[in-house]
C-alpha cells in the first residue's frame, strides 16, 4: 500500500473510532461526562503532523458532526476550524510542553470550541445550559495524556507521517 | 534537533490564515443558509449516508445487550408475558368492538350536525436507531427518512402521546426533536375546560412546562392537556402532558406550572409518524347519504 493512502486510512480510521465513541448510547447522567473525542483526536493529529492534518480536515470533521447532531450545518464546522487553526498556530511550542501543560493546552482549546458552539446557539436563540458543559471539558483534559500515548504508539506503528 | 526542527519548519504549510479565512466564511454562509430556512435538505441527506453507518456500529453494543437480555429470558417469565398478553389482547380487542361502534355513531352524529367528518391519520411505525449524544438537546434519530415520505415538521407520537416532530430528514433516518427540548413549543390547551396556552421543554427528561399563564389562570395539577392543533404542526386532540406541579410566587406575573409528558419518551424503542387528516377510517359500512338509522 502506498504511504499515502495508508497515512488516510489510519486517520480517517481514528475519526470514525472518535465518532463511534461519542455517539454510543449510555446512561443519561454519564453524557455530560463524555469527552469531546472528535476534538481531541483532531488536536492530537494537527500537533503531529500538522502539514497533512489541518483547518480543512477540521472543517470536514465539523461538518460531520453538524450532520451527526441534526445541529445547525456549520456551527460544529466553525469551532472545529478554529481549534485546527489554534494548534497549528502553536503546535511546535506545544510538542514542546511536558504531558501537564499540554492538558491545558487542549483544555483551552477545548473551552474555546464549547464557547464558539455557545455563542453561535446564543445569536440564533437557541437555549444553552453553560455549567454542566464544563464536566466534559474536564474530562477530555484529564482524558488527553492517555490519548496521547496511544495515538502516538498507532502513528509509529503505521509509520503515518 | 536542530535538525529535526528545521526540518518540520520547512514542511510548515505557507499560509494557514488564507485556509482560516476561506473556511470560517463557509461554514458562517452555511450557518447563514441554514438559519434562514434555505433548502440544505440535499446537502444534509447526502452527507447523512456517511453518517448512517457510524449510528449502525454505534447501536451495536445496546441491541447485543438487549438480545443478551431477552435469550436470558427464563421460559416461566415468557409463558407469564405471554399469558398477560393474551388477556391484554382479549380486552383491546373487546374494546376495539366498542370503538368501531362509537366511530360510527360518531360519524352519524356529525353528519347530522353537517360538519366535516372526522378523519383518522395515516400511520407509519418507526424505529428509533439511536438517541443524539449532546445532552443538551432532546433529540433522537429514527429509522425512516424522506424513502419513506417523511417530511421536516411532521409530529411523532406513541401509544401514549404526542412525542415530538421531525426536524430534520435524510433519506433513511430523520432527526425527530422531542417535546422536552428546550427550543421545543407544542399548542395545548386544558382538557377540562378548553383554557389554550403553549407547553414549552425543559430540557429536563420527563418535564415540560406552562410559562404563559396567568395567576388567575383556571388550572389545577392532573389536568390533561391536550394539542389544540394552533400553529398547523400537530393536529387537535392528542394528549400531550398532566399537569403535576403549580407554582404561584406573588411576585411573578405568570404561574409556574409544569407538566409530565404522556407520550413515554425515554422508554420507547418503536414510534409512530402520522400524516394528519390523510387517511379516513374505513367504515364497515357506509353512512346513509340521508342520515337516517341503519341496520348492518
Amino acid at each position: 500500500m502506498a504511504p499515502s493512502t495508508r497515512n488516510k486510512l489510519v486517520i480517517t480510521a481514528s475519526f470514525i473510532a472518535a465518532f463511534i465513541l461519542i455517539s454510543i448510547p449510555g446512561p443519561k447522567w454519564a453524557d455530560q461526562f463524555r469527552p469531546d473525542w472528535v476534538s481531541l483526536v483532531l488536536i492530537y493529529w494537527c500537533l503531529a503532523i500538522p502539514q497533512r492534518v489541518g483547518v480543512g480536515v477540521g472543517w470536514t470533521v465539523g461538518l460531520m458532526l453538524d450532520v451527526l447532531y441534526g445541529s445547525l450545518l456549520g456551527q460544529h464546522a466553525l469551532a472545529k476550524t478554529i481549534i485546527a487553526f489554534l494548534t497549528l498556530k502553536l503546535y511546535l511550542r506545544v510538542r514542546m510542553f511536558p504531558p501537564w501543560q499540554q492538558a491545558f493546552f487542549v483544555f483551552l482549546l477545548l473551552a474555546i470550541n464549547q464557547l464558539i458552539i455557545l455563542w453561535i446557539k446564543g445569536i440564533i436563540g437557541q437555549p444553552t445550559e453553560t455549567l454542566t458543559r464544563w464536566t466534559s471539558i474536564i474530562v477530555g483534559m484529564v482524558v488527553w495524556p492517555w490519548l496521547f500515548v496511544i495515538l502516538r504508539k498507532v502513528r509509529r506503528h503505521y509509520h503515518v507521517s | 534537533m536542530d535538525a529535526s526542527l528545521g526540518r518540520s519548519l520547512q514542511i510548515r504549510k505557507p499560509s494557514s490564515i488564507t485556509r482560516l479565512v476561506m473556511f470560517v466564511i463557509l461554514s458562517v454562509v452555511l450557518m447563514m443558509a441554514d438559519h434562514q430556512g434555505i433548502r440544505l435538505h440535499q446537502i444534509r441527506a447526502s452527507l447523512s449516508i456517511i453518517v448512517y453507518p457510524i449510528q449502525i456500529v454505534a447501536g451495536i453494543p445496546s441491541s447485543i445487550g438487549r438480545w443478551i437480555s431477552e435469550a436470558a429470558t427464563g421460559k416461566d417469565t415468557l409463558q407469564h408475558d405471554y399469558e398477560e398478553l393474551q388477556k391484554q389482547n382479549l380486552s383491546l380487542q373487546a374494546r376495539l368492538l366498542k370503538y368501531d361502534a362509537l366511530v360510527a355513531e360518531n360519524n352519524r352524529f356529525r353528519f347530522l350536525l353537517t360538519s366535516a367528518e372526522r378523519v383518522a391519520d395515516r400511520v407509519i411505525v418507526a424505529e428509533l436507531l439511536y438517541v443524539q449524544p449532546d445532552p443538551f438537546t432532546r433529540s433522537v434519530t429514527i429509522s425512516r427518512g424522506t424513502a419513506d415520505e417523511i417530511y421536516v415538521r411532521q409530529p411523532v407520537i406513541d401509544a401514549h402521546g404526542i412525542m415530538g416532530q421531525v426536524t430534520s430528514t435524510g433519506i433513511h433516518t430523520s432527526v425527530v426533536t422531542l417535546i422536552t427540548d428546550p427550543s421545543h413549543a407544542v399548542p395545548v390547551y386544558v382538557n377540562r375546560n378548553g383554557l389554550r396556552t403553549i407547553a414549552v421543554g425543559t430540557g429536563a427528561p420527563d418535564e415540560i412546562n406552562l410559562p404563559y399563564l396567568y395567576n388567575t389562570a383556571d388550572i389545577k395539577e392532573g389536568d390533561l392537556l391536550m394539542t389544540s392543533g394552533m400553529g398547523g404542526t400537530f393536529p387537535a386532540g392528542y394528549p400531550v402532558a398532566t399537569v403535576t406541579k403549580i407554582i404561584n410566587d406573588p411576585n411573578e406575573p405568570s404561574l409556574r406550572i409544569s407538566a409530565k409528558p404522556m407520550a413515554k419518551l425515554d422508554h420507547n424503542r418503536e414510534l409512530l409518524l402520522i400524516w394528519p387528516g390523510k387517511q379516513p377510517i374505513k367504515l364497515d359500512n357506509e353512512i346513509p347519504a340521508n342520515g337516517t338509522e341503519h341496520t348492518k
